[in-house]
């Protein structure tokens, strides 16, 4: 595949992405109610919201919150942006970590302790996750001899196959880094858990629309991942990705509805069992074939 | 060479003045003009030898005699004040090492010279930079201290001499260490080094302080035997005691895998490795920061250079598997621990034991690209690590505590302050800046070294880092609206010295790429004898790209401090009707104030519990493997 492709992948996420994102949200909400027997609202609703959210009256509870928030939606459009443009895996994990930092920086900021105790519980569950997209960044170097996002795509033969055990893991931690219950713990959609907006508790206006912004593209970009265990250069490849992506996000809706809020205790060994068996067994299966 | 014994020579000899000096006044401009002539005569040796390693013909038997006499005398002051403060195992240790050593002086040794008793090559260059920079900006800061210590404990005697005199004799040891070729010199100035933190943890003379000096110093004479097992070895089977011969032998030989396992052993121990690590935490709670200062960014190192020095030797052998487990699994382990401290002092302590751990593992995988990454993530930390140590130093100085808990919202009382942490937290785990390059490099050669146990080490090790160091990056950046500014007294001096480590983190950050092409990748070459070619794309591509992003981050962490906003500030939601960000009328009409602490999982991180996993594992796999050495299994 030319330079070219990329650069245009690139491109359309940065543009198109979040109106993707924006209708995955949408598919979300309207299947939720579906399973909860409510009609639910239009498909674009999530983008009424956001304008609506832009409208509303400007305020905040300090002067540096804002700004955290804005650095978190710039690093989230990088971070998709590089794993579009086909370059290094690891690059994007780190680029990821760099916006969760600052996201979580904006809820500690505001010194409410709802956005705290949010702040921290995503803290413990980056720590259940990040072990997950690591060992999978290492399984694909180990499979294709590179970390970047062409090569792999370019080493013509789907990486599902020698890497089923990270495939799993991977969704398995999906419904963590898309804050789906039963992992909901740090931010939340359902108005019976706990704590509800948890991190984006002190959050509103232009600044909650811009972390409805950013989950849009971090959607799309993690369905990028999940579609990347099928691609292997061609159509097919290409089609078969995006099919199972979706899958993988209907999926998600299934669970987030079917389970309720399970304890940290349960997300970080949960995650780490996770990791530790699929994943590193995996590494495993790598070294031996 | 004239030029290199003086810049050994110098600390000693400012050790020497210090130890007879009584005024303060005299003491702080002796200090201060020996510390700048270390700096410079550091910096001229790294100008003069740089790109050009070179052994030096120095052979003196009146030396030798004096460096037995001395081991003798020590070993006799260990014994006697062992049995002095009832650390009978510190004696037997002693003991044991002094007959070793007569044993080794008068059996072993006939015949063996060595001719080129110090040589010079880049990473020696690298680490007397280390040295001479960072430990005598110590050495300044520390007069200050002394000063402010001395007048907190009046009733004391003003025994400042002697810990001056242990200051400067550590730098000049650790000179010794670098640059000696023969193994017998490096033995005697790592002895050395031991002792004089020995002193150093003890200074105070406090029950604690006593306790903990002497656990330092029983570990590091285990150390200290394993290194003259080694010497011993060699001396017996082959006939050569210096390092060239050693890095120029065949590493499948039985004994020359058994004595550079004892060698690393030595290594592991001084660089606080599991199951040695308690000592290091010791020395963090003894009562002076600068000593605490001076052995995680100075002391250690002289083990992680003895592992790194002999890497060459442990690609793919049982020496190597030995350090790769116990580096893994200290780097996972100690920073699983960090996580239920709340001590910033001792969240330190075990991030430097946990950074320690992943160069030695890097070192352990024996590879180029792996030991690359060491040297590199030695230099950054050595560094980083200092000036978030006189950070939280002078945090402590100005609220009162070094709890983390109690550097709520830092960045509005003392903003200066909390952004150098803020930079020095990052450098330490964060995306653009400089460790991660090394960890990124570290990840990969860990793959490709194929050994399963430190891949996943590094995994869930780095996934434990982030975990610890962002709920600290949080407290700090926590806004407290009604606290007010308290960071007006801080010292100039204090600032210089932050302000220098600072710039120099950030400068670090942006020339690595300069640093790598002109020491490490030269040694490596040497060292490996590799073409240098295959190193450069670890440089290139795509870590070009971090560097961009490093120098885009670098200008915005530091921007919410000229926070404007046009927005309404708004107080914070109580779920009722609140008075502040603190505090809400409850139910009954009586205030309630709200507090909320960090996480420390003590259940599942807690420290014993991680210290008695650690020891176990790591105490079977040192001995396992050695044991199998010794037995002659190879692989």
């Amino acid at each position: 595949m030319s330079e070219w492709i990329w650069i245009a992948m690139c491109i359309l996420f940065v543009v198109v992405g979040p109106l993707v994102g924006c209708v995955l949200a949408g598919i979300d909400r309207k299947i939720s109610a579906r399973m909860q027997n409510r009609v639910g609202p239009p498909l674009l609703q999530p983008l009424y919201d956001v304008k609506k959210f832009m409208a509303k009256e400007q305020i905040t509870p300090n002067k540096v919150q804002d700004f955290y928030v804005m650095v978190f939606l710039l690093f989230t459009i990088v971070t998709g942006a590089i794993f579009f443009a086909g370059m290094d895996l690891l690059l994007v994990i780190f680029s990821l970590t760099l916006a969760e930092t600052f996201l979580v920086l904006a809820a500690y900021s505001s010194g409410s302790v709802y956005s705290q105790i949010g702040a921290q519980r995503e803290l413990y569950v980056a720590m259940a996750f990040e072990p997950i997209i690591l060992i999978m960044a290492i399984c694909y170097y180990m499979h294709t001899g590179s970390f970047s996002v062409s090569d792999i795509v370019e080493n013509g033969s789907m990486s599902v196959v020698p890497l089923l055990g990270v495939f799993i893991a991977f969704i398995f931690g999906l419904t963590m880094k898309l804050r789906k219950s039963p992992f909901d713990l740090s931010l939340s959609h359902h108005a019976h858990q706990d704590i509800v907006r948890g991190m984006a508790t002190e959050f509103s206006g232009r600044t909650y629309a811009s972390l409805e912004v950013a989950h849009w593209y971090e959607s799309v970009m993690l369905l990028g991942m999940v579609a990347l265990f099928f691609a292997d250069g061609t159509w097919v490849g290409a089609v078969v990705g995006i099919v199972v992506a979706l899958l993988a996000w209907v999926l998600e809706i299934w669970i987030d509805n079917g389970f309720a809020r399970m304890t940290w205790q349960t997300a970080l060994k949960s995650g780490w069992i996770v990791g530790l068996v699929l994943g590193v067994g995996n590494v495993a299966v790598l070294l031996l074939i | 060479m004239n030029d290199i014994l003086f810049m050994m020579v110098v600390p000693f000899i400012a050790a020497c003045l210090l130890l007879v000096t009584k005024n303060d006044k005299a003491r702080t401009v002796i200090a201060e003009i020996a510390a700048a002539i270390i700096i410079l005569s550091s910096i001229w040796v790294a100008y003069s030898y740089l790109g050009e390693p070179q052994t030096f013909e120095f052979h003196s038997e009146t030396i030798d005699l004096l460096m037995f006499a001395a081991e003798v005398v020590l070993g006799l002051t260990i014994i006697y004040l062992g049995i002095k403060h009832k650390k009978y195992a510190a004696s037997v240790l002693g003991l044991v090492q002094l007959c070793m050593s007569v044993y080794f002086e008068f059996a072993l040794k006939e015949g063996i010279g060595v001719e080129n008793a110090l040589y010079i090559d880049d990473l020696s260059i690298i680490m007397v930079l280390i040295i001479g920079i960072i430990g005598s900006l110590i050495c300044v800061y520390a007069v200050g201290y002394m000063r402010d210590f001395q007048e907190h404990h009046k009733d004391e005697k003003d025994r400042r001499p002697w810990f001056f005199f242990l200051l400067y004799t550590f730098l000049s040891a650790m000179y010794g260490i670098v640059l000696s070729n023969d193994l017998v010199w490096m033995f005697f100035f790592w002895e050395i080094t031991t002792l004089c933190s020995f002193a150093l943890i003890g200074y105070t003379r406090t029950e604690e302080a006593i306790n903990n000096s002497f656990r330092q110093l029983i570990m590091n004479l285990i150390g200290g035997i394993a290194f003259l097992a080694a010497n011993m070895v060699l001396a017996y089977q082959y006939g050569f005691l210096d390092i060239q011969s050693l890095l120029a032998s065949d590493s499948d030989a039985q004994w020359i895998l058994v004595a550079v396992m004892l060698l690393c052993l030595a290594g592991i121990v001084k660089s606080a490795q599991m199951p040695f690590h308690t000592w290091l935490l010791g020395a963090m709670v003894a009562p002076t920061p600068t000593s605490a200062l001076l052995h995680s960014s100075t002391m250690v190192k002289a083990g992680v250079f003895m592992v790194l020095k002999l890497s060459p030797l442990l690609t793919g052998n049982l020496a190597g598997y030995m350090t790769m487990t116990v580096g893994g699994l200290t780097f996972l382990l100690a920073s699983m621990a960090a996580i239920s401290q709340s001590n910033a002092k001792r969240v330190l302590a075990y991030s430097t034991i946990a950074n320690l751990g992943l160069i030695v593992a890097c070192a352990g995988v024996g590879e180029p690209e792996a030991v690359w990454a060491g040297i590199m993530l030695m230099i950054f930390h050595a560094v980083t690590k200092s000036m978030m140590f006189l950070s939280v130093g002078t945090a402590e100085h100005h609220i009162g505590s070094r709890d983390i808990e109690d550097m709520d919202g830092l960045f509005v009382r003392m903003p200066k302050l909390a952004i150098v942490m803020m930079i020095g937290i990052a450098g330490m785990f964060l995306a653009p800046f400089g460790m991660l390059i090394s960890k990124w490099a570290a990840l990969t050669s860990f793959v490709d070294s194929e050994y399963i146990v430190l891949i996943a080490c590094i995994v869930f090790g780095s996934a434990v880092t982030s975990f610890y160091w962002t709920k600290w990056l949080g407290k700090l950046a926590c806004v407290v609206s009604d606290a007010g500014n308290c960071e007006e007294t801080v010292h100039k001096q204090e600032w210089f010295a932050l302000g220098c480590l600072g710039v120099l983190t950030i400068a670090l950050c942006l020339l690595y790429p300069v640093v790598s092409s002109e020491t490490i990748i030269p040694w490596l070459t040497d060292t490996f004898h590799s073409s240098g070619e295959e190193l450069i794309p670890l440089l290139e591509s795509n870590n070009m790209y971090i560097v961009i992003m490093m120098a885009i981050v670098l200008i915005l962490l530091p921007l919410p401090f000229f926070g404007r906003t046009k927005k309404r500030v708004v107080p914070n939601y109580m779920a009722g009707v609140g008075i502040d960000d603190q505090s809400y009328v409850g139910s009954m009409g009586a205030t309630v104030n709200v507090t909320l602490r960090n996480w420390y999982m003590n259940a599942w991180f807690g420290e014993d519990r991680i210290r008695k996993i650690g020891e176990a594992v790591t105490a079977v796999v040192i001995v396992a493997l050695i044991v199998a050495a010794v037995a002659g299994v190879s692989i």
